[in-house]
């Protein structure tokens, strides 16, 4: 009952992500998402509480509750930047987006082949949605900090996944980890350099050079 | 098996401790080396057990790659091609070894020796490779540190050029390979080579598409007339004894995938037999006239690799003519020809690499016509040079005439008993041979001339000393095999038997029938050559005898009485060549610039010839620059913000999700 919740929560909070142009409010938001997640292998297993599970719980708080948004928060705060310009796509279309991904995510998963240990039968769509919803923030946006965002909601799609299907201290969520472990790298990038305006301006080649 | 192991572990493990080791300053290549032939010793010994009548040794293990195994084999055919793979690597480890640097960079040479070390390792793990995955591992393996050898030179830029132009062919090569090997899978359901021999693949139309997709994906490597361009531009680019190693035993492993595949697809229709006769007279005819026209040794060389496998490829297509009119005789004289001229030719163009590798260290000259007189300054690798050049044209006793001799004989058995069409395919056969044979004697009397006859033509040439004994002494190894070879050339087709057992799997009783016929006439060419051979040298001592009471003066050779002979009165390399161009310019093309003498006292005259390959891979230049141009118009496709890109990988995969579950 309570996964079914944090679930809830999470589809909530990346729909609000969807809809905001503010960044201190959507660095909050991937924040919350992060701290109700990293509760979720503690309520996932029906099994005994384990040391490994609290440990992975912590760990995960820590980093996405704490650690990241005061890193994201800083970074903002020093490059002067409070919204988000000229989205690729507007708000209230991604926010259209963002519910028709809910669809096929649900409409997918009832085709996929589930464990039977699987915690919830919302874990799997769930999950699929955040990595969408990611990849959406990824491609519509333009702040290089909004991409950071959209990179953490698609880690947090694939630690869902792996923290509610599989049960014991599986290779996929230290793979998780090591996303976490890169996002915090990029993060760290973007603090250092100070990428005023968009992605694009140092990521990307110019045009004709550099392409392949 | 374990031995083969410890060779396999020895070769990688030497390598990465030469690479971690090495420094500038300090040299390792005589541990490199040591190491090499320490493995060639330990690999050959079951070799020789498995093609003396010893098991056949397998082992499985499992592997972490999907569809991947990690199985072994020694059977005689893969032992056939691993021998000369372990001497001949060997040989020129130490020749290298004793070459030091090359180039006028200061450079270390452990990653020289590396990627040596990996090449032997790869050539050895591609005969024994026993499944598909494996095998294209081992391939690549081949294609890379054969590329980083090629390309040890790198500063100069016509090198790297080479370079490219080699990896291009190869990856063209392995894509062919790929989709042969994929296609056997879905045929077979497995991806393992003991499995695909046993089930075969019936005759027909697949079978059709796998016989060409293999004809060109290993034809690239081994160098069959179309595909052949990389092989003039990458041998001279290499270090000599890497252009030995590649030239003498690398390409050979095209052939010996073919053959392999060879055995999975069974009884080949007539039409394949005519493709290999066709592929051969090209390779074969057209390489022996480019390497006449060339004017940088090591080109010459890696022209004449082209013709050797245009020979061999001729016995393949005998061979298959026989399989396909179910003649036992022609497949045995066929295939045993061809697989013997394997051997032949790693050893007299290892040796004839080397020996032109000795010539360039020594003067620095890569133009034929700046060098000349060398036998006199270098006697141990002149006379290298000519028994390997004797070797390379077929003439007994030598080795290089017994394998020409079995698809001869072969072809004529043909001749007499198939009817039609197929007579006529033997007699073209014959008939080419005798070309081939014919204008590679003229091209090493010009090679062999111009190097090392007459007098010196540049001062690098006048001031060049012998060797030292490290590259004399492998040169002189293989000197002797090629001699060895030839005058027990019973006993060599002897140890043939086993092999065309393994390849057709025809009875023993057949393949004895068919070689005793090859052994009496090559038993009496061998006492002829032999009796000659003592005659001469009775001559030649009885010259001595009658001379030593005289006064015997020396003076330049071709001086022709002249009062102030110069050293550009010789013949060039161009001018011996040139009746011979002239009369294949049709077919060769060519350009010469002439400025004939003119007047009573003509003060200038010159001649310039160039003969450049038209299939040189500038051959599939427009057709490359199309496609690269259709695909530059693509190129808004690729998008330069991260945000599209990341916008494709999320539809693709959506794509693919709703595709796979929808």
């Amino acid at each position: 009952m309570l996964t079914n919740l944090i679930l809830i929560l999470v589809v909530l909070s990346n729909l609000k992500l969807l809809a905001s142009s503010r960044l201190g409010a959507a660095i909050r938001v991937v924040a919350a998402q992060g701290v109700v997640l990293g509760l979720l292998p503690i309520l996932a297993h029906r099994e005994p509480l384990a040391a490994h599970a609290l440990l992975l719980a912590a760990g995960t708080i820590t980093l996405k509750g704490v650690v990241f948004p005061w890193l994201l928060l800083r970074a903002i705060r020093e490059a002067h930047v409070a919204r988000e310009v000229e989205p690729f796509v507007g708000y209230s279309a991604s926010l259209g987006a963002g519910v028709l991904i809910l669809g096929i995510s649900f409409w997918m998963c009832t085709r996929l082949p589930m464990p039977a240990s699987i915690a919830s039968s919302w874990l799997a769509p769930v999950a699929l949605f955040s990595i969408f919803v990611g990849l959406f923030l990824i491609a519509a946006r333009k702040r290089a900090i909004s991409q950071v965002l959209g990179f953490l909601v698609l880690e947090n799609g694939v630690y869902t996944f792996g923290v509610g299907v599989t049960s014991r201290t599986p290779l996929i969520v230290e793979i998780g980890v090591l996303l976490d472990v890169f996002v915090a790298v990029f993060i760290m990038g973007i603090t250092i350099f100070h990428i005023q305006r968009e992605f694009d301006h140092t990521a990307a080649a110019p045009a004709g050079d550099g392409k392949d | 098996m374990t031995l083969l192991l410890a060779a396999l572990a020895l070769l990688l493990g030497g390598g990465i401790i030469v690479l971690a080791t090495s420094r500038p300053h300090r040299d390792w290549s005589w541990l490199a080396a040591g190491v090499v032939v320490v493995a060639a010793i330990v690999g050959g010994i079951p070799a020789v057990q498995v093609l003396a009548g010893g098991t056949v040794s397998t082992l499985h293990w499992p592997w972490a790659v999907p569809f991947g195994q990690f199985a072994l084999g020694l059977d005689p055919l893969s032992a056939w091609f691993l021998l000369p793979t372990l001497l001949l690597s060997a040989l020129a480890a130490i020749y290298g070894a004793g070459y030091g640097k090359s180039g006028a960079e200061p450079r270390s040479l452990g990653p020289v020796w590396f990627f040596y070390c990996l090449l032997v390792l790869s050539m050895v793990l591609v005969v024994l490779a026993r499944n598909a995955i494996l095998f294209l591992f081992a391939w690549e393996l081949m294609a890379v540190a054969s590329y980083f050898l090629v390309t040890v030179e790198h500063e100069r830029p016509e090198v790297r050029q080479a370079g490219w132009i080699y990896l291009a062919a190869t990856q063209v090569g392995t894509a062919f390979l790929l989709a042969l090997f994929l296609l056997l899978a879905r045929q077979t359901g497995s991806m393992d080579f003991t499995v695909w021999a046993a089930r075969g693949i019936p005759a027909g139309g697949w079978a059709a598409v796998l016989f060409v997709l293999a004809a060109i994906g290993l034809g690239t490597k081994a160098g069959f007339m179309p595909l052949h361009g990389w092989l003039p531009e990458a041998h001279p680019a290499a270090p000599s004894h890497v252009s030995a190693l590649m030239s003498g035993v690398m390409i050979k492993t095209g052939i010996y995938g073919f053959l392999r595949v060879l055995t999975f697809l069974r009884t080949p229709p007539l039409w394949w037999g005519w493709t290999f006769i066709g592929i051969g007279m090209t390779s074969g005819v057209l390489g022996v006239l480019w390497a006449l026209a060339q004017h940088d040794l090591k080109r010459l060389l890696a022209y004449h690799s082209i013709e050797n496998i245009g020979i061999i490829a001729l016995g393949m297509g005998v061979g298959m003519i026989g399989w396909s009119t179910g003649s036992a005789p022609l497949m045995v004289l066929g295939f045993g020809g061809a697989l013997l001229h394997v051997l032949n030719h790693s050893l007299f163009k290892g040796l004839l690499f080397l020996a032109a590798g000795a010539v360039l260290q020594q003067t620095g000259e890569h133009d034929l016509d700046r060098l000349g007189g060398l036998l006199r300054r270098m006697p141990w690798t002149g006379t290298a040079f000519l028994i390997g050049a004797a070797a390379i044209c077929g003439l007994p006793p030598l080795n290089g005439f017994i394998s020409e001799f079995l698809i001869f004989l072969g072809a004529l058995r043909g001749v007499a008993l198939a009817p039609g069409a197929v007579a006529v395919s033997l007699l073209a056969v014959v008939a080419g041979l005798g070309l081939i044979g014919g204008l590679a004697v003229a091209c090493f009397t010009k090679a062999f001339g111009v190097v090392f006859l007459g007098t010196p033509r540049s001062e690098s040439a006048r001031t060049a000393a012998e060797v030292g004994p490290a590259m004399i002494g492998p040169m002189l190894i293989l000197a002797a095999a090629c001699i060895l070879v030839g005058l027990l050339a019973p006993l060599a087709v002897a140890t043939l038997p086993r092999v065309l057992t393994n390849l057709t799997g025809l009875p023993t009783a057949a393949i004895h029938g068919g070689l005793a016929g090859a052994v009496g006439p090559l038993l009496a060419v061998v006492t002829a050559s032999v009796v000659l051979l003592v005659i001469l040298g009775l001559l030649m001592l009885w010259r001595r005898r009658l001379l030593s009471r005289q006064v015997v003066a020396t003076g330049t050779t071709w001086g022709c009485g002249y009062a102030q002979p110069t050293p550009r009165m010789q013949y060039t390399a161009s001018s011996f060549a040139q009746p011979l161009l002239s009369w294949t310019s049709a077919v060769l093309g060519g350009r010469r610039q002439l400025t004939a003498p003119n007047g009573y006292f003509p003060a200038a005259a010159s001649l310039h010839t160039q003969t450049p390959d038209p299939l040189h891979p500038d051959l599939y230049r427009p057709a490359l620059d199309r496609i690269g141009a259709g695909l530059a118009r693509q190129r808004w496709l690729q998008p330069a913000a991260v945000q599209l890109c990341i916008l494709y990988i999320a539809l693709a995969l959506l794509a693919l999700l709703i595709w796979k579950f929808g």
